[in-house]
């Protein structure tokens, strides 16, 4: 087979890190804090790779747009077992204000360019949890799309996906070319081993601006403002049911 | 680094619970008491046993985000 298999991987603020608004409430707080890849992205270049273990998809290219650091990413990918990166250059304001919308015309534009047949993208970034690049990646090239996937095979030519949805799973099959997005119960990713990530520091990352691509980045989008949720209320110990019943009267609940 | 069983466990050992300072100071230590083993039998098995870690650290680092995506994006009865 000679498939040809993008992943998008998304540089995004660690998980397990305690989110800070900035004082100016324009954004979170980002410069020291551990970034890695979104956990979404991560079960999409896993899946990649049992495809290509499996010997249904000849190529895996791993992207990834901003600055100079997504290049770690790009080489976790790597590390996982994917066969080369393209980094899209995008930094300061643009990459800022860099969302679903450019993203999937990124992705569009590059799976023209490399004649992918398949592209699998985490369902949501951690980060902003948009829920649209696939969507919209699939809009912009007419392609098929399986989102919210757990379960992904090929099947006679068709990818057959079981997807995760609202009071249990859907089964579709699709026609590839086709855009694919990863859900939590896909699959377990590897761990980028140790000499896994040396090997990968051979493979090779290209670079590319938007511009190249053909693809203006400017955001139709203007973020005017950032704040924490708000605080959760203390809640309130009472001796006796009694007590209950007067607090809830007062509160009004009854 | 000459060992990379050893280099493996201090990569994984740096998002330890506990913090990387006290992973690498117990595998110092773990390393340290065992350095004048010669019976090729016990290395076989002190190797299995820092290989069986090296699954249990990732299988630890898996199940953490697992449960916190699980929980964060899933409704749980």
């Amino acid at each position: 087979m000679s498939a040809r298999v993008l992943v998008g991987v998304k540089r995004v603020i660690d998980y397990a890190v305690k989110i800070r608004v900035r004082p100016d409430h324009t954004g979170v707080v980002t410069d020291g804090v551990k970034h890695s890849m979104n956990p979404f992205c991560e079960i999409a270049v896993e899946e990649a790779v049992r495809l290509k273990e499996k010997k249904l998809v000849k190529e895996i290219v791993a992207v990834s747009c901003g600055p100079q650091q997504v290049q770690e990413t790009i080489r976790t990918a790597l590390a996982m077992g994917a066969d080369r990166g393209i980094h899209v250059e995008v930094s300061g304001k643009d990459y800022d204000a860099l969302g679903p919308l450019q993203v999937s015309k990124i992705m569009a534009a590059l799976a023209k360019k490399e004649e992918a047949d398949l592209i699998i993208l985490g369902k949501q970034a951690i980060d902003d949890d948009c829920n649209q690049t696939g969507q919209m990646t699939a809009a912009l090239l007419d392609w098929p799309q399986g989102t919210f996937a757990s379960e992904l095979t090929l099947e006679g030519g068709m990818l057959k996906v079981v997807r995760e949805i609202d009071g249990g799973l859907e089964t579709i099959k699709i026609k590839m070319p086709a855009v694919v997005t990863a859900d939590l119960r896909l699959n377990t990713p590897r761990y980028a081993t140790l000499p896994n990530i040396m090997k990968a520091k051979k493979k090779k990352i290209a670079n590319v601006k938007p511009a190249d691509l053909g693809v203006d980045v400017t955001s139709r989008l203007e973020v005017l403002k950032v704040d924490e949720p708000p605080q959760r209320q203390a809640g309130v110990k009472v001796e006796t049911v009694e007590d209950l019943v007067v607090k809830l009267k007062e509160a009004g609940r009854i | 680094m000459a060992n990379p069983l050893r280099a493996e466990l201090l990569f994984l050992g740096r998002e330890y619970p506990k913090g990387a300072d006290y992973f690498r100071d117990r595998l110092r230590a773990a390393f340290a008491k065992n350095k004048d083993v010669r019976d090729p039998e016990k290395i076989k098995e002190l190797i299995s046993r820092g290989e069986f870690v090296v699954k249990e650290l990732e299988a630890l680092y898996y199940l953490r985000k697992y449960r916190a995506l699980k929980k964060r994006y899933y409704e749980t009865e």
